[in-house]
Protein backbone atom coordinates (compact mmCIF):
# COMPACT_ATOMS: atom_id res chain seq x y z
CA UNK A 1 0.00 0.00 0.00
CA UNK A 2 1.07 3.81 -0.91
CA UNK A 3 2.38 5.30 2.16
CA UNK A 4 2.08 8.93 2.82
CA UNK A 5 1.22 11.42 5.85
CA UNK A 6 0.99 14.84 6.91
CA UNK A 7 3.55 16.65 9.47
CA UNK A 8 4.48 19.52 10.74
CA UNK A 9 8.32 20.43 11.14
CA UNK A 10 9.66 21.31 14.94
CA UNK A 11 13.09 21.61 13.87
CA UNK A 12 16.47 20.16 13.37
CA UNK A 13 18.80 18.66 15.82
CA UNK A 14 21.47 15.82 15.97
CA UNK A 15 21.44 11.78 17.23
CA UNK A 16 24.11 9.04 17.22
CA UNK A 17 23.86 6.11 15.26
CA UNK A 18 24.30 2.45 16.03
CA UNK A 19 27.89 3.00 15.28
CA UNK A 20 28.50 6.33 17.35
CA UNK A 21 28.13 8.15 13.92
CA UNK A 22 26.58 11.97 14.57
CA UNK A 23 23.46 11.58 12.18
CA UNK A 24 21.59 15.48 11.33
CA UNK A 25 17.78 15.04 11.37
CA UNK A 26 14.52 17.13 11.02
CA UNK A 27 11.83 16.32 13.63
CA UNK A 28 9.02 16.61 11.89
CA UNK A 29 5.44 16.01 13.98
CA UNK A 30 3.47 13.43 11.12
CA UNK A 31 0.11 12.60 12.00
CA UNK A 32 -2.42 11.57 13.21
CA UNK A 33 -3.94 11.92 9.98
CA UNK A 34 -7.37 10.98 8.99
CA UNK A 35 -9.02 10.16 5.47
CA UNK A 36 -11.60 12.28 4.88
CA UNK A 37 -12.11 11.54 0.83
CA UNK A 38 -11.69 8.91 -1.50
CA UNK A 39 -10.76 9.58 -5.25
CA UNK A 40 -12.02 6.44 -7.19
CA UNK A 41 -11.13 6.15 -10.97
CA UNK A 42 -14.74 5.26 -11.49
CA UNK A 43 -16.07 8.60 -10.29
CA UNK A 44 -13.39 10.66 -10.18
CA UNK A 45 -11.32 9.51 -13.06
CA UNK A 46 -8.34 9.45 -11.07
CA UNK A 47 -6.97 7.63 -7.52
CA UNK A 48 -6.17 9.34 -4.53
CA UNK A 49 -7.01 9.91 -0.73
CA UNK A 50 -7.51 13.54 0.46
CA UNK A 51 -6.16 13.28 4.11
CA UNK A 52 -6.70 15.74 7.04
CA UNK A 53 -3.92 16.63 9.53
CA UNK A 54 -4.09 18.54 12.73
CA UNK A 55 -6.82 19.89 15.04
CA UNK A 56 -8.88 22.93 14.89
CA UNK A 57 -11.55 24.48 16.66
CA UNK A 58 -15.08 24.11 15.70
CA UNK A 59 -15.62 27.64 15.54
CA UNK A 60 -12.93 28.44 12.85
CA UNK A 61 -14.78 25.90 10.26
CA UNK A 62 -16.55 27.52 7.75
CA UNK A 63 -19.90 26.01 6.94
CA UNK A 64 -19.22 24.17 3.48
CA UNK A 65 -16.15 22.75 5.39
CA UNK A 66 -18.09 21.37 8.06
CA UNK A 67 -20.64 19.69 5.74
CA UNK A 68 -17.26 18.33 4.29
CA UNK A 69 -16.28 16.53 7.05
CA UNK A 70 -19.81 15.72 8.81
CA UNK A 71 -20.06 13.43 5.15
CA UNK A 72 -16.75 11.92 6.02
CA UNK A 73 -17.94 11.61 9.82
CA UNK A 74 -14.87 12.54 11.07
CA UNK A 75 -13.58 15.17 13.08
CA UNK A 76 -12.65 19.16 11.54
CA UNK A 77 -8.93 19.12 10.48
CA UNK A 78 -6.84 22.12 9.75
CA UNK A 79 -5.23 21.16 7.38
CA UNK A 80 -6.53 19.16 3.97
CA UNK A 81 -4.44 17.81 1.14
CA UNK A 82 -5.00 15.31 -1.79
CA UNK A 83 -2.53 12.80 -2.40
CA UNK A 84 -2.56 10.29 -5.57
CA UNK A 85 -1.53 7.39 -4.84
CA UNK A 86 -1.53 4.07 -7.34
CA UNK A 87 -3.96 2.23 -4.78
CA UNK A 88 -5.62 4.69 -3.43
CA UNK A 89 -8.84 2.71 -3.54
CA UNK A 90 -7.66 0.40 -1.08
CA UNK A 91 -8.37 2.72 1.75
CA UNK A 92 -11.38 4.20 4.21
CA UNK A 93 -12.98 7.36 4.92
CA UNK A 94 -12.11 8.07 8.11
CA UNK A 95 -9.28 5.22 8.27
CA UNK A 96 -6.41 6.61 10.66
CA UNK A 97 -3.08 7.33 9.27
CA UNK A 98 -0.44 6.79 12.27
CA UNK A 99 3.44 7.43 11.66
CA UNK A 100 3.94 3.85 12.29
CA UNK A 101 3.62 3.03 8.22
CA UNK A 102 6.80 4.34 8.16
CA UNK A 103 10.15 2.14 9.66
CA UNK A 104 13.70 3.28 10.42
CA UNK A 105 16.46 2.69 7.51
CA UNK A 106 13.07 3.01 4.94
CA UNK A 107 13.39 6.37 2.35
CA UNK A 108 11.20 8.70 1.97
CA UNK A 109 10.19 11.98 -0.16
CA UNK A 110 9.33 15.34 1.89
CA UNK A 111 6.95 17.91 0.29
CA UNK A 112 7.13 21.46 2.08
CA UNK A 113 6.81 25.05 0.70
CA UNK A 114 10.54 26.89 1.03
CA UNK A 115 11.30 29.98 2.99
CA UNK A 116 10.46 33.05 1.18
CA UNK A 117 13.57 35.33 0.33
CA UNK A 118 11.68 38.14 -1.41
CA UNK A 119 12.50 39.98 -4.11
CA UNK A 120 16.06 38.64 -4.70
CA UNK A 121 19.23 39.78 -6.55
CA UNK A 122 20.94 37.49 -9.58
CA UNK A 123 23.61 36.98 -7.07
CA UNK A 124 21.31 35.33 -4.41
CA UNK A 125 19.08 33.91 -6.63
CA UNK A 126 21.04 32.34 -9.19
CA UNK A 127 24.86 32.33 -7.63
CA UNK A 128 25.87 34.73 -9.95
CA UNK A 129 29.46 35.61 -9.41
CA UNK A 130 29.56 39.44 -8.64
CA UNK A 131 32.14 42.25 -9.34
CA UNK A 132 35.26 43.09 -7.38
CA UNK A 133 34.87 44.91 -4.72
CA UNK A 134 37.35 47.35 -4.75
CA UNK A 135 40.29 48.67 -6.82
CA UNK A 136 37.66 51.67 -8.45
CA UNK A 137 35.28 49.01 -9.31
CA UNK A 138 31.88 50.35 -9.85
CA UNK A 139 30.32 46.70 -10.65
CA UNK A 140 29.10 44.91 -7.93
CA UNK A 141 26.25 43.13 -7.62
CA UNK A 142 24.79 43.97 -11.20
CA UNK A 143 23.64 41.16 -13.37
CA UNK A 144 25.76 42.57 -16.08
CA UNK A 145 24.97 42.04 -19.48
CA UNK A 146 21.51 40.36 -20.60
CA UNK A 147 22.59 39.58 -24.21
CA UNK A 148 23.66 41.02 -27.64
CA UNK A 149 22.88 43.91 -29.92
CA UNK A 150 21.31 44.05 -33.39
CA UNK A 151 21.14 40.07 -33.57
CA UNK A 152 18.92 39.00 -31.71
CA UNK A 153 17.96 42.08 -30.70
CA UNK A 154 15.81 40.73 -27.62
CA UNK A 155 16.38 39.00 -24.30
CA UNK A 156 16.24 35.22 -24.96
CA UNK A 157 13.30 33.69 -22.57
CA UNK A 158 14.04 32.26 -19.11
CA UNK A 159 17.23 34.96 -18.72
CA UNK A 160 18.35 34.40 -15.10
CA UNK A 161 17.11 37.88 -13.99
CA UNK A 162 16.44 39.34 -10.37
CA UNK A 163 13.24 38.16 -8.55
CA UNK A 164 10.84 36.82 -6.75
CA UNK A 165 13.11 33.77 -4.67
CA UNK A 166 11.37 31.12 -2.28
CA UNK A 167 8.04 30.18 -1.03
CA UNK A 168 8.34 27.44 -4.14
CA UNK A 169 7.31 24.01 -2.98
CA UNK A 170 10.48 21.91 -2.89
CA UNK A 171 10.38 18.10 -2.81
CA UNK A 172 13.41 16.54 -1.67
CA UNK A 173 13.60 12.94 -2.29
CA UNK A 174 15.37 10.05 -0.55
CA UNK A 175 15.60 10.71 3.03
CA UNK A 176 16.51 8.27 5.31
CA UNK A 177 14.18 7.60 8.03
CA UNK A 178 16.45 7.58 11.37
CA UNK A 179 13.45 7.18 14.33
CA UNK A 180 9.92 6.61 14.60
CA UNK A 181 8.04 7.56 17.88
CA UNK A 182 4.53 5.80 17.33
CA UNK A 183 3.60 7.81 20.98
CA UNK A 184 4.86 10.96 20.03
CA UNK A 185 3.88 11.02 16.67
CA UNK A 186 7.48 12.07 15.86
CA UNK A 187 9.57 11.20 12.62
CA UNK A 188 12.76 11.77 12.58
CA UNK A 189 14.51 11.89 9.13
CA UNK A 190 18.56 12.73 7.84
CA UNK A 191 19.19 15.65 6.42
CA UNK A 192 16.95 19.41 5.92
CA UNK A 193 13.50 19.44 4.72
CA UNK A 194 12.23 22.60 3.13
CA UNK A 195 9.91 25.39 5.10
CA UNK A 196 10.32 27.28 8.79
CA UNK A 197 9.63 25.96 11.67
CA UNK A 198 6.12 24.81 12.14
CA UNK A 199 5.32 24.60 8.15
CA UNK A 200 3.47 22.10 7.03
CA UNK A 201 4.59 19.04 5.12
CA UNK A 202 3.80 15.56 3.13
CA UNK A 203 5.69 12.28 3.77
CA UNK A 204 5.10 10.12 1.15
CA UNK A 205 7.02 6.82 0.15
CA UNK A 206 7.56 6.40 -4.46
CA UNK B 1 11.07 22.59 20.87
CA UNK B 2 10.48 21.00 24.13
CA UNK B 3 10.00 17.62 22.06
CA UNK B 4 13.40 18.09 20.32
CA UNK B 5 14.93 18.95 23.66
CA UNK B 6 13.62 15.95 25.12
CA UNK B 7 14.89 13.99 22.22
CA UNK B 8 18.34 15.51 22.87
CA UNK B 9 18.10 14.52 26.61
CA UNK B 10 18.03 11.18 26.31
CA UNK B 11 21.52 11.55 24.75
CA UNK B 12 23.58 13.18 27.21
CA UNK B 13 25.88 11.24 29.54
CA UNK B 14 25.79 11.88 33.32
CA UNK B 15 28.88 9.68 33.78
CA UNK B 16 31.47 11.78 32.97
CA UNK B 17 33.52 14.15 35.42
CA UNK B 18 32.84 17.71 35.62
CA UNK B 19 35.78 19.95 33.96
CA UNK B 20 36.26 23.07 32.82
CA UNK B 21 38.12 25.58 30.04
CA UNK B 22 41.60 25.88 31.23
CA UNK B 23 41.58 21.95 33.11
CA UNK B 24 44.31 19.52 31.28
CA UNK B 25 42.28 16.06 30.09
CA UNK B 26 43.05 12.82 28.94
CA UNK B 27 40.28 11.68 26.55
CA UNK B 28 40.39 8.45 25.80
CA UNK B 29 38.59 7.98 22.44
CA UNK B 30 37.61 5.11 20.46
CA UNK B 31 39.43 5.15 17.30
CA UNK B 32 37.74 2.25 14.01
CA UNK B 33 40.62 1.27 11.71
CA UNK B 34 39.62 -0.76 8.92
CA UNK B 35 37.31 -2.38 10.92
CA UNK B 36 39.96 -2.55 14.12
CA UNK B 37 38.82 -0.90 16.85
CA UNK B 38 41.35 0.74 19.40
CA UNK B 39 41.29 3.30 22.31
CA UNK B 40 43.04 6.62 21.60
CA UNK B 41 44.32 8.56 24.15
CA UNK B 42 44.83 12.55 23.40
CA UNK B 43 46.21 14.31 26.44
CA UNK B 44 45.96 18.61 26.41
CA UNK B 45 44.37 21.75 28.11
CA UNK B 46 40.82 22.11 27.69
CA UNK B 47 40.66 25.42 25.58
CA UNK B 48 37.08 26.04 24.57
CA UNK B 49 33.56 24.52 25.35
CA UNK B 50 30.98 25.62 22.72
CA UNK B 51 27.29 24.68 22.49
CA UNK B 52 24.81 23.34 24.90
CA UNK B 53 22.81 20.17 26.07
CA UNK B 54 23.59 17.58 23.70
CA UNK B 55 25.10 19.40 21.27
CA UNK B 56 28.00 20.61 23.53
CA UNK B 57 31.14 19.82 22.22
CA UNK B 58 35.08 20.77 23.55
CA UNK B 59 38.50 21.43 22.42
CA UNK B 60 41.47 19.88 23.18
CA UNK B 61 44.77 21.60 22.60
CA UNK B 62 48.62 19.86 22.58
CA UNK B 63 51.58 19.85 21.47
CA UNK B 64 52.64 16.78 19.25
CA UNK B 65 56.52 17.10 18.26
CA UNK B 66 56.61 21.12 19.05
CA UNK B 67 53.53 21.28 16.76
CA UNK B 68 50.28 22.59 18.37
CA UNK B 69 47.05 20.44 17.82
CA UNK B 70 43.11 20.75 18.40
CA UNK B 71 40.85 18.39 18.28
CA UNK B 72 37.28 18.80 18.91
CA UNK B 73 35.24 16.87 20.76
CA UNK B 74 31.49 16.17 21.62
CA UNK B 75 30.82 16.28 25.24
CA UNK B 76 28.18 13.75 24.98
CA UNK B 77 29.73 11.72 22.36
CA UNK B 78 29.28 6.91 22.64
CA UNK B 79 32.90 7.19 21.71
CA UNK B 80 34.39 8.64 24.93
CA UNK B 81 35.63 5.64 26.81
CA UNK B 82 37.12 7.71 29.34
CA UNK B 83 37.71 11.41 30.68
CA UNK B 84 40.66 11.91 33.44
CA UNK B 85 41.33 15.33 34.36
CA UNK B 86 44.39 15.29 34.88
CA UNK B 87 44.44 19.22 36.76
CA UNK B 88 42.46 21.54 37.27
CA UNK B 89 43.79 25.17 35.44
CA UNK B 90 42.74 28.60 37.15
CA UNK B 91 41.83 30.89 33.85
CA UNK B 92 39.73 33.65 33.56
CA UNK B 93 38.88 33.39 29.94
CA UNK B 94 36.32 31.22 28.49
CA UNK B 95 38.10 30.71 25.29
CA UNK B 96 41.60 30.22 25.92
CA UNK B 97 42.76 31.04 22.36
CA UNK B 98 45.76 32.86 23.85
CA UNK B 99 47.47 29.75 24.04
CA UNK B 100 48.05 29.55 20.29
CA UNK B 101 50.19 32.39 19.85
CA UNK B 102 52.66 31.40 23.04
CA UNK B 103 55.04 28.87 23.08
CA UNK B 104 56.88 26.93 25.54
CA UNK B 105 56.78 28.32 29.47
CA UNK B 106 54.09 30.93 28.61
CA UNK B 107 51.98 28.59 26.95
CA UNK B 108 51.03 27.27 30.81
CA UNK B 109 48.15 27.59 32.42
CA UNK B 110 48.00 28.03 36.11
CA UNK B 111 46.93 25.62 38.34
CA UNK B 112 43.93 26.19 41.19
CA UNK B 113 44.85 24.98 44.57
Amino acid sequence: MGKAILGRKLGMSQVWSDDDRLIPVTVIEAGPCVVSQVRTLAKDGYRAIQIGFGDIKESKVNRPMKGHFAKAGVAPKRYLSEIRLADGEEFKVGEEIKVDIFEPGSHVHATGTSKGKGFAGTIKRHNFKGGPGGHGSHFHRAPGSVGQCATPSRVFKGKKMPGHMGSETITVRNLEVVRVDVEQNLLLVKGAVPGGKNSLLTIRTV
Amino acid sequence: MNRIRAIEQQQIREDLPEFKVGDTVKVSYKVVEGGRERVQPFQGIVIKRHGEGARETFTVRKLSFAVGVERTFPVHSPKIMKLEVVTRGKVRRSKLYYLRDRIGKAARVKELR
